[in-house]
């Protein structure tokens, strides 16, 4: 059981001849492990300045963030190793793997950084990676360019699993990938979220993924968590303003075609 | 609603590459007057190549093999699209049919105010205006989409993501077209700003009653703005129904696949 903790957290950010933007105010959460966490709100609410916190891409201004109740190592082994528990999977999968690499490359490397399995295995390992995220073997010697989006970001996942971490960040892993390919990648990591027992932060402006793939949902708006609670509660019974306008801009055909009938009537 | 304004039909466009890719393929659908069509498929299928050809937007190697484009006139002429000459064609191009972009920030010009962009507009196919006469039309059309007078002097980076895309909406409109085709407008905006550019859209059908061609992958969102909905898979249109048909009742395999790619943010748990 692992358990990283957000406490107090705020992040101002300082702009030359502008004053300063105060990206996240206050933000406090738990995400444990066999938990997926949605965290929602529109461009600029401060969601992934929260994954930039709890990856240590940026320090918090004031507040603690803590793993098991100790506080999140900031440099040297301590942070390598920090980083292999808590692992990230990015939004543009063109932009996340290097075009130079091989996809073993890609999926190796972090095995051969953590030493989770012995050099003699690594090869082995890769293969029962990529069979996890339901790719064929023969993309191992491939380079990204002649993968699609979806396969990309399988790889990209696979590269994020190697370490065998304990929680993992997805900040709009599917937004940039076609629709019908979305589900897919979702149901993916919903399952793998289930067979490791990971801690998901599943990061969208997507509120009806959110629900699907959610336990809880937290609801971020100019950098202050206005809403927290089960993902049934936060979208079926908003109890923020701004919640409940976020729900109301996000297109729902269900309630679409219900209202225009009753409109009917 | 059958009032028809543009007729395609058997339209084909082919990439004359190494190896020819059929892009478009037998196409025929009709877009009524006042009417939103809303066009959906994934990236690929062809369905911004469709709206560009129609219009004869592409260029080689992309090549029309076959097919007719009939456009019905709201003054009761018909013209063929396809036997223009290319001046007709650039002087119909804006003047009856507009286009409103995705990405309004490479579709506007960095280095020019909003004002001059719009007033380019009325340079090239109004050529009988006055400067004056371009500058009040300017101001009306910064008014008419809520952007305001006083943003005529700025730069397209001095806007919000919603701003820019309002004045790609007022360009698309300054010459008060009966069609105008929206290529994934709202893609880029995040849910609240993207509901805000629909209804403004919606507003601005009541007030000036022109037909709209959307195209998008989002079809939770095209179900709820559309008269009409074509699914596009491969070049061809699989299926052609009213919104309601098609959520309600979707006959195609691949429709109802598109339809199971959106969970369901309201309803029951599960997929759609």
């Amino acid at each position: 059981m692992t358990a990283i903790e957000v406490r107090g957290v705020s992040k101002t950010y300082r702009v030359r001849g502008a004053g300063s933007i105060d990206a996240l105010q206050d933000v406090s959460f738990t995400l444990s492990s066999g938990q997926t966490i949605g965290m929602v709100g529109q461009s600029g609410s401060g969601k992934s300045t929260v994954a930039k916190i709890l990856t240590q891409m940026e320090r918090p201004t004031s507040g603690q963030v803590l793993l098991d109740g100790r506080p999140i190592p900031t440099r040297g082994a301590a942070l390598r190793a920090y980083r292999q528990q808590l692992r990230m999977v990015f939004q543009d999968p063109f932009a996340s793997l290097n075009p130079y690499h091989s996809i073993r490359h890609h999926v190796a490397r972090p095995l051969a950084l953590s030493g989770v399995v012995p050099p003699e295995e690594v090869d082995a390992e890769v293969h029962r990676l990529l069979d996890r995220v339901q790719l064929d073997a023969a993309v191992v010697d491939r380079r990204p360019h002649e993968l699609s989006g979806g396969q990309r970001q399988r790889v990209a996942i696979a590269r994020a699993l190697a370490p065998r971490p304990a929680l993992l960040v997805a900040d709009e892993p599917v937004s940039m990938l076609d629709v019908s390919l979305r589900m897919g990648v979702l149901a993916l990591l919903s399952d793998i979220q289930a067979q490791d027992g990971l801690g998901v932060l599943y990061i969208t402006h997507d509120l009806a993924t959110a629900r699907y793939f959610s336990d809880e949902i937290i609801v971020l708006n100019q950098g202050r968590v206005v809403e927290h609670g089960s993902a049934d509660d936060v979208i079926l019974r908003p109890q923020h303003p701004y919640t409940r306008e976020l729900r109301e801009a996000s297109p729902d055909p269900e309630r679409f075609f219900v209202d225009a009938a009753g409109g009917a009537r | 609603m059958s009032d028809p304004l543009l007729s395609v039909r058997d339209f084909s466009v082919r990439y004359e590459t190494a190896a020819p890719v059929d892009a478009v393929r037998d196409v025929s659908l009709t877009v009524h007057r006042g009417e939103v069509l809303g066009l959906a498929g994934e990236s690929g299928c062809g369905k911004t190549t469709l709206a560009y050809g129609v219009q004869r937007l592409l260029k080689p190697p992309a090549v029309i093999p076959g097919g007719s484009v009939t456009w019905h006139d709201a003054d009761g002429t018909d013209v063929d699209l396809l036997a223009l000459s290319p001046d007709a064609m650039r002087a119909f191009r804006w003047d009856k049919v507009s286009m409103v972009f995705q990405g309004a920030m490479s579709a506007l010009n960095p280095v020019a105010t909003v004002g001059a962009q719009l007033a380019d507009v009325f340079e090239v196919h109004r050529p009988g205006m006055s400067r004056a006469e371009r500058t009040a039309a300017v101001v009306e059309l910064l008014e008419i989409v809520k952007v305001g007078a006083a943003r005529i002097k700025s730069y397209p980076h001095e806007l919000s993501g919603g701003m820019r895309q309002r004045i790609m909406i007022a360009m698309a409109l300054a010459l008060r077209p009966q069609l105008v085709v929206m290529d994934e407008p709202t893609t880029a905006l995040d849910v609240l700003v993207q509901r805000e550019i629909l209804r403004e859209i919606t507003g601005l059908r009541e007030a000036f009653g022109f037909s709209v061609v959307f195209i998008t992958h989002d079809l939770p969102l095209l179900l709820e703005i559309s008269d009409r909905i074509a699914i596009m898979r491969a070049g061809q249109i699989v299926e052609i129904d009213t919104a309601a048909n098609i959520w309600f009742r979707p006959q195609h395999d691949y429709t109802k696949t598109l339809l199971s790619s959106f969970p369901r943010l309201t309803a029951e748990r599960g997929v759609a």
